[in-house]
């Protein structure tokens, strides 16, 4: 028998036994739709007297939680360095390789920038008012980044290569990163814990809400935006290359 | 179904582990590894779920309407968006593997060249 | 209304990881993405499945499409 074929019946009691520790495990947990988390109910009840934010779970992940973010940010950047490593200098396609524009039509070019900029707006939207409705950086960020990519869906490459030029998106991901990081540390030089909430709450259901939330906020969106942006224009010139080699004159 | 949330939890990650185990082909492999980091959002989000209660935004309510659990809601979605990046890490490994070897097929890449 | 979605959900990834071709499997792993959407939603959680919808119909059928177009010779 083949390698595979021993892993698979090798694999399959070993996954058995997984999955029977799993459901012993989760077996002692509250049935569903009665849990008893104090600390969930807590931050329920105080959000909105305390911080003046209507969407509690905004308030949890740039507030109450923000180690964690700082964490996650961080994961997100070392994995951008990881692919930019690896992918970058290996056969990157100029704009004189691909000669032709393979958009042609002209409906499809201006109806298609209309709706890369439409998506643009929403994202800017969803980060914007992420304190108030469901939202937030992460969100908005995931959404501006992929507004930017259908400009390379409905406007050739061309155009693609004239926004995503590294020498502009680098910058603006280390940017990101680094505001968070700064801003935690302006409260810890200023003698307030590190990411304390400076400037007051403001007032609950309006843009002025939760202090210097927002300014987190802000520069989560900014480097997620980056960081997805980064990504894509490392794969899509993967794309392009094998595209090339495949249609050109080798 | 006062248990079954977390049993087909437990279900999906097992498989997603099976279909990592006995892949073909790399990009398959990280397909299945989404599969079963998703297994792990729905088992956050069962945990922390109450019922009838509304999703914890509270604009326009008074302060003492009951809500689900915001914590483990603020883990899942900052993992939803991080799983991205680690995905298309592993997709370039297999990129990088491709070039070297020529094949994506993980039993064909075993051994150093030297 | 949850276990009827909890139950296609599961479904949804099992047809994921027994798909072979990974084209074919990109497919799959949107509609199991917006399955995992509408559970979200029904289990009150609206930030998640914003982002998960963001991810799953953007994110990862653009970079494993490209992946794909890369390494097949």
């Amino acid at each position: 028998m083949n390698r595979r074929a021993i892993r698979g019946l090798v694999a399959l009691p070993a996954i058995g036994v997984l999955g029977v520790l799993l459901a012993w495990g989760t077996s002692g947990l509250a049935p569903f739709g009665h849990f008893h988390g104090f600390y969930g109910q807590l931050l329920n009840a105080i959000t909105l007297p305390e911080r003046h934010t209507t969407n509690t779970v905004t308030a949890i992940v740039f507030d109450y939680r923000g180690i964690d973010t700082m964490g996650e940010e961080l994961i997100l950047f070392a994995a951008v360095v990881g692919v930019v490593l690896l992918l970058r200098g290996a056969g990157k396609p100029t704009t004189r390789d691909v000669a032709q524009d393979e958009v042609r039509s002209d409906a499809l070019r201006y109806f298609g920038v209309a709706g890369a900029a439409l998506a643009v707006l929403v994202g800017l939207w969803l980060v914007a008012f992420g304190l108030v409705t469901p939202g937030g950086g992460f969100q908005g960020g995931v959404a501006i980044a992929s507004g930017v990519v259908v400009l390379f869906l409905t406007a050739g490459f061309r155009s693609w290569r004239r926004v995503g030029k590294e020498r502009h998106l680098d910058p603006l991901e280390g940017t990101g990163a680094a505001a968070f990081i700064t801003l935690g540390l302006a409260t810890l030089i200023a003698g307030a814990p590190f990411l304390h909430n400076f400037l007051g709450p403001g007032e609950a259901g309006t843009l002025f809400s939760g202090g210097s939330l927002s300014f987190l906020n802000w520069a989560v969106a900014l480097e997620v935006a980056a960081a997805n942006v980064v990504l894509y224009t490392e794969f899509l010139a993967q794309y392009v290359v094998s595209l090339v080699r495949d249609t050109g004159d080798e | 179904m006062h248990y079954l949330p977390y049993g087909i939890a437990a279900w999906i990650f097992c498989v997603g582990i099976y279909g990592a185990i006995v892949s073909r082909n790399l990009i398959h492999l990280a397909m299945c590894l989404a599969v079963t980091q998703s297994s792990t959002y729905i088992l956050l989000l069962s945990i922390g779920y109450r019922k009838n209660a509304t999703a914890p935004v509270f604009k326009g309510f008074e302060n003492r309407t009951k809500g689900v659990d915001p914590v483990v809601q603020a883990l899942t979605l900052t993992d939803i968006v991080v799983s991205v990046t680690v995905i298309a890490l592993i997709l370039a490994l297999a990129l990088d593997a491709h070039k070297d070897a020529g094949t994506v097929d993980p039993d064909e890449l075993v051994g150093l060249r030297g | 209304m949850i276990a009827v979605v909890l139950v296609l959900s599961a479904l949804a990834a099992t047809a994921v990881v027994l798909c072979l071709d990974p084209l074919r499997q990109i497919v799959l792993s949107g509609m199991y993405g917006l399955l995992l959407v509408i559970l979200f939603v029904v289990l009150q959680a609206p930030d998640v499945a914003l982002s998960m919808l963001v991810v799953t119909t953007v994110a990862y059928p653009l970079i494993v499409l490209a992946a794909i177009r890369r390494t097949r010779r």
